[in-house]
Formats: structure tokens, C-alpha cells, sequence
């Protein structure tokens, strides 16, 4: 098809990538004010040492290592359900694909920086590829994290072209930007096939790359000594866990674009209901993992796993694990077990998204302040220097999105087409 | 091949925590202060624990302490991403103090939390500064640090002997905790020698391990007449 005839028809997506009111401006400020702030918190901490975060012994892995695990859970999302709805040709997947997708990317940007937060020497950061020892769980970590990292770019951005050729033709004024990436996307049988064939092959391999991610992420923890993450059950446990954060995140993500870029042509309360019943599953999943895990410790635990178990059900963390039961499992089902609309996914999704936080926050907390020796009795309080952080990281993923989404259509133009033209 | 092992006597412990000043002594262990130590800033290679039972009148107390257990099976080595600790040929867990980056993955793996961080850059009131010991390495600030049973004071006693055109003996070599010890409740030496009074100590009806099992098989032997409940 023609791209002005394209473009007319897909007015309504390409529209504010050009469209700058003030709702944006008053969004970005403020977020980029947070993300450099960060950046002084970074500095401050580097200069006079991890001692300026809340940690001690034996809390010596704390705030930074549950964003991490929290960051990296989300991006669990984008690929994985992108490419498994690809792949099983569930059309109605097509219009959260590349919010997922690039969700995915800005994501595993973001959880793997709170390694280098969490070093206490971050200027050797390089050190851990420069003298790898295979036998630590981290190498295992940094080899995967860095293939998905990779290879979700290039899945990013190959479902990009065909767009990217749309957008150059668009927008002379951003040649500079378009046109070396559009790789000189014409439209041609030749390149259509091409890119078809490069789409299913990186469909296939994503998979199996994002599950060892969030495997191995787990086994960092799961292959340690200390109570209650020694535990085989972790690495589905978390990869569970991560795809289920990340669904919320994206129907977050989509219900914004919706309503901010007035895209609800394409975002219809059908796509919502069944992104809703994956989300539902999940929610079922989790709960279902949560309470085996709990079920074991508690039956047949020993007394160190024990002392931790308690602390967390009726003890120093109760609480917040009782906040967590509920955010990531009653108000998630008791409202999409009944309907799956916009306006119920919401709340779900933002419940489920906290949710899942607390969930890596009482993972790793709970086990460090009753280790197994257990005469240093850990208490933590995360400082100013680490919720700063945490700030600008979640200020700096939005930014990130938010600047995407200026710069390439947020809901991938060339397969809406494909599929009006099938139907 | 030597194989160092230290046995601790907790019928001998009185509890008065020599051995904790005199490792700070020896190893330029900087003092955390009040404030720091309450935020679990405070380094103890040598630490010492108080377990009170009972309450007032009836109080009985046990101490015990707590140095690296140097494992012969140590998980904390197998964790670390870029080989900053290892154990070596003499059954050492040494940490690596240049090459370390402060991951802290060692810390969280180790069970008997003894392995200690570098929170801040070391200081040292100045009056203070004259009595370092010079044969210690200065840890910086971000890396990870912990007991080595003195292994400055192995390395000289081996050069005597050298020197001397020998074998190092039982008893050259002491620690500063069991060379503080007023009660010489600690015994250092080599496991692998059957003369040794380490030797023979470990293997007595009285000996015991923390944790043992977790199966990691620690080097560092406790006795105690009767029973010691472990938690």
C-alpha cells in the first residue's frame, strides 16, 4: 500500500509521535529532575561508599538487589508474551507487541544497573567478564542477561523496520534518524519474506533465552546457603513471577497509550479481556507456587528455614506479606474473575505491579536478617541514598518510554495492516 | 602439605573478649563506633558471641567465639564472579583484597556470617595510627574482608624456619587471638600432623563443629563438656 494512503488511515498512531502539549512537558520534567537526581545519589554513595545506603551486616544485599530482580521480572513480559502470541498466531496479541517489546528493552536496561549500584567497587564493573569464574552463578547471570538484552533489541527492532520505512517516507525532517535504520526498507517480496523468516527465528530463540534469565536470576539466590532460598522450586517460581509482573506492566503501559494517545480504535475492551484472562492465570499460578513453597518450609522446614517462615507470616514482616497476599492475589482475582474491562485491569495491574515488588523485597530481606548462624540478627531501613535510586530508575524508565514513544509509532503499523487485509 | 586448623576450648572461655582487641590489634581492624556498629557496620574477624539463658537470678551465659570457620568445603568461594577468594594449598579461605569488587555475594553465602564489608574507607583516630601493624594489607573502602588466621604471622614463622634450615614446629605458629588468650583456650596448628596438639584436640569426645550439617566442613573445632544447644 501507498504511504500516504498508510499514513492517513494510521493518522491516529502516528499522531503523537509529532504532538508535544503540555501534559508532556509537565510529565518529563519533573521525571527528568528525579533521574538526575539519581545520579547525584549515585555519586554521593560512590564517593564515601556503600555505607551511605541503609545496608550493614549481615543485610548486605538489600533495596538494590530487589530492583533488580524486580526490573528484570518485567522485562519477562515484553518478549516472551510478544513472541509466544506471535508464534501460536493469537491475533489478538498484535496491538501490545511493541509496547511489550519495548518494555522489555528499557526494562533490562534498568535492572541490571542496580548491579552497578550495588558494587562496592561500580569503576570495576568490567572485571566480571575480564576475570569470569564460571563456576559463580553472577557469570551465569551476566552471560544471559546480556543475550536477552542483545537479542530483544534486535527483536525490537527488526519488527520495527517496515515501520521505520513508513516513518522515513513521513517525516523528512528525521531522515537523519530513519533512514540509516530503516536499512533501506522498500517494501519488496524480497525483503518481505526476508524479515518474515528473521521474525520467526528470533520468535523461537527469545523464548528460551527470557526463561534461563529469570532462572538463573533465581539461582543467584537459590543456589545460596542461606534459609528459605535454598529451594528448588525457585526457578519457576520467579520465571512465574516475572511473567506475571510483566503482564501488568503492560496493560499499565497500554491502558496509558490508550487513553493519553486516544488509541482506543485499536486497544478495544476485547484485547483487554483476553490479555485480562493471561493476567487471571497468572494470578492463579502465583498463588499456587506461593503457597507450595510456604506449604513446604512450613511442614517439614527446619528450624532455620522456620524462623524465617514466621517472621514473615506473623512476624517483623507480616505485614508486608500480608499486604503482598492481598495485592498480588485477592484484589487481582476478586476483580478480574468478574470482568476484564480498562477500568478493572487497572487497578489489578498497579496492585499486581506493587505487588510483585513486596514479593522480591520479602524473598530476599526476610532470609539475610535470620541467617542460618543465627546470632547477628539483621534489621533494615533502606536511606535516602537508595530510595533516590530507586526514584530515578523508575523515572528513567518511564523517560525512556516516553521518548520511544515520540520517536516510533507506539503500536506496530505494518501488522494492524496485515491483519485488516486478512480479514 | 600443612593443613591449619584452630581449636577453641569453651569450658576454657571466660568471655572477656582479648582475643576480639587483639585481632583488631594485629589485622587494622578500624573501630566502628557506636553509631556505625549499630547500623551493622562493625568488623569482628574474631567475634564473640553471648548466649544468655535463664533469667535474674538464675542467668547462665555461654560464649563462644566466632572466627572464620576456613571450611574445607567453603561456599563462599564458589560464588565469588571474579575470584577474589579462594582456598588455598593450606586449607585457607584468603580473600583477595585487590582483585575483590564488592559484589557481596560471598557475604550472603556465608552461614556463619563472619565475612565482613567494607562499608567506608577505613580511619583511625591519629594517635592510633603509630600502632598498625606494617605486615597487614590496607583494605579499601568497597571490598570484602575477613579472618586468615593470621596468615602474616604463618608466612614469617615458615621464613624462620627456612632460615634455620627446618620444619616449622608445633607452636611456631600463633594467632593473635590464641597468643592473647588468658585462659589459652585457643589452640592453632596443623590438622594434618597426628603429633600435633591441634590434632589430637579435634579429635577429642569433647569436639564439635558449627553447622556441621550443612556439610561444609569447617576447620575450626569447639569444646565443650556437655551439652551445647546450637541455636
Amino acid at each position: 500500500m501507498d504511504s500516504e494512503v498508510l499514513a492517513t488511515k494510521y493518522d491516529q498512531v502516528l499522531k503523537p509521535m509529532t504532538r508535544m502539549g503540555w501534559p508532556f512537558w509537565v510529565t518529563v520534567f519533573p521525571l527528568s529532575i528525579l533521574f538526575l537526581w539519581s545520579f547525584f545519589a549515585f555519586g554521593w554513595q560512590y564517593q564515601w561508599g556503600l555505607g551511605e545506603t541503609g545496608m550493614g551486616h549481615p543485610m548486605s544485599w538489600t533495596l538494590y538487589l530487589v530492583n533488580f530482580v524486580f526490573f528484570i521480572g518485567i522485562s519477562h513480559a515484553g518478549a516472551l508474551v510478544s513472541a509466544v502470541l506471535r508464534i501460536t498466531h493469537a491475533r489478538w496479541g498484535t496491538p501490545f507487541g511493541r509496547a511489550a517489546e519495548a518494555v522489555t528493552v528499557f526494562a533490562l536496561a534498568a535492572g541490571p544497573t542496580n548491579i552497578l549500584f550495588d558494587l562496592g567497587r561500580s569503576s570495576r564493573f568490567y572485571w566480571v567478564p575480564l576475570h569470569a569464574q564460571f563456576k559463580s552463578p553472577l557469570i551465569w547471570d551476566f552471560t544471559c542477561i546480556m543475550t536477552y538484552f542483545t537479542v530483544s533489541v534486535i527483536f525490537l527492532y527488526v519488527l520495527m523496520i517496515p515501520d521505520i520505512g513508513l516513518l522515513r517516507d513521513r517525516f523528512p525532517g528525521r531522515k537523519w534518524l530513519y533512514k540509516p535504520l530503516s536499512l533501506g526498507w522498500t517494501g519488496t517480496k524480497d525483503q518481505w519474506r526476508t524479515i518474515s523468516k528473521t521474525i520467526g527465528f528470533l520468535c523461537v530463540a527469545v523464548i528460551p533465552i527470557a526463561v534461563s534469565v529469570h532462572t538463573v536470576v533465581s539461582w543467584v539466590f537459590g543456589l545460596q546457603t542461606q534459609p528459605m532460598w535454598f529451594s528448588t522450586i525457585f526457578a519457576p517460581y520467579f520465571v512465574t513471577g516475572a511473567i506475571f509482573s510483566g503482564i501488568a506492566t503492560i496493560i499499565i503501559v497500554t491502558i496509558a497509550l490508550r487513553r493519553i494517545y486516544h488509541l482506543e480504535k485499536y486497544l478495544t475492551p476485547y484485547h483487554f479481556n483476553n490479555m485480562g484472562l493471561l493476567l487471571l492465570v497468572f494470578t492463579l499460578l502465583w498463588a499456587y507456587f506461593t503457597f507450595a513453597e510456604h506449604l513446604t518450609v512450613a511442614y517439614a522446614g527446619g528450624s532455620h528455614e522456620l524462623d524465617v517462615l514466621w517472621s514473615k507470616l506473623t512476624g517483623r514482616y507480616a505485614l508486608l506479606f500480608w499486604i503482598m497476599v492481598l495485592l498480588c492475589f485477592v484484589i487481582p482475582f476478586s476483580l478480574l474473575v468478574f470482568k476484564r474491562s480498562p477500568k478493572f485491569l487497572l487497578p489489578a495491574s498497579i496492585s499486581v505491579v506493587i505487588g510483585m515488588w513486596l514479593e522480591r523485597f520479602l524473598i530476599i530481606i526476610p532470609s539475610l536478617a535470620h541467617p542460618r548462624l543465627h546470632y547477628p540478627r539483621g534489621a533494615y531501613m533502606p536511606s535516602w541514598v537508595e530510595w533516590s535510586m530507586m526514584a530515578g530508575l523508575c523515572a528513567g524508565f518511564t523517560l525512556a518510554f516516553i521518548l520511544f514513544s515520540k520517536f516510533f509509532p507506539v503500536l506496530s503499523i505494518w501488522e494492524l495492516e496485515k491483519e485488516a487485509q486478512e480479514n | 602439605m600443612n593443613r591449619w586448623g584452630m581449636v577453641i576450648d569453651l569450658d576454657r572461655c571466660t568471655g572477656c573478649q582479648a582475643c576480639i582487641v587483639a585481632c583488631r590489634q594485629e589485622n587494622n581492624i578500624p573501630f566502628a563506633g557506636e553509631r556505625w556498629a549499630k547500623l551493622g557496620r562493625a568488623k569482628f574477624w574474631m567475634n564473640l558471641i553471648a548466649e544468655v539463658k535463664g533469667h535474674y537470678p538464675n542467668v547462665k551465659m555461654h560464649f563462644i567465639p566466632v572466627p572464620c570457620m576456613h571450611c574445607d568445603r567453603p561456599p563462599c568461594t564458589t560464588v565469588c564472579p571474579v575470584e577474589a577468594t579462594y582456598k588455598n594449598p593450606e586449607g585457607i579461605v584468603a580473600q583477595v583484597y585487590p582483585r575483590c569488587i564488592g559484589v557481596r555475594m560471598c557475604v550472603s553465602n556465608c552461614p556463619y556470617t563472619v565475612r565482613y564489608f567494607n562499608w567506608h574507607a577505613p580511619s583511625w583516630p591519629n594517635e592510633y595510627k603509630r600502632g598498625l601493624n606494617p605486615d597487614v594489607y590496607k583494605r579499601r573502602k568497597g571490598i570484602t574482608e575477613k579472618c586468615n588466621f593470621c596468615i602474616q604471622r604463618i608466612r614469617k614463622a615458615k621464613e624462620i624456619a627456612r632460615k634455620e634450615k627446618r620444619k616449622i614446629r608445633d607452636g611456631d605458629i600463633t594467632p593473635a587471638c590464641a597468643e592473647t588468650c588468658p585462659t589459652e583456650a585457643i589452640t592453632f596448628g596443623d590438622l594434618n600432623d597426628p603429633h600435633s596438639r591441634v590434632f589430637r584436640l579435634s579429635k577429642s569426645r569433647r569436639a564439635f563443629r558449627l553447622l556441621e550439617e550443612l556439610g561444609t566442613e569447617p576447620k575450626v573445632y569447639y569444646l565443650k563438656e556437655g551439652e551445647w544447644k546450637d541455636g
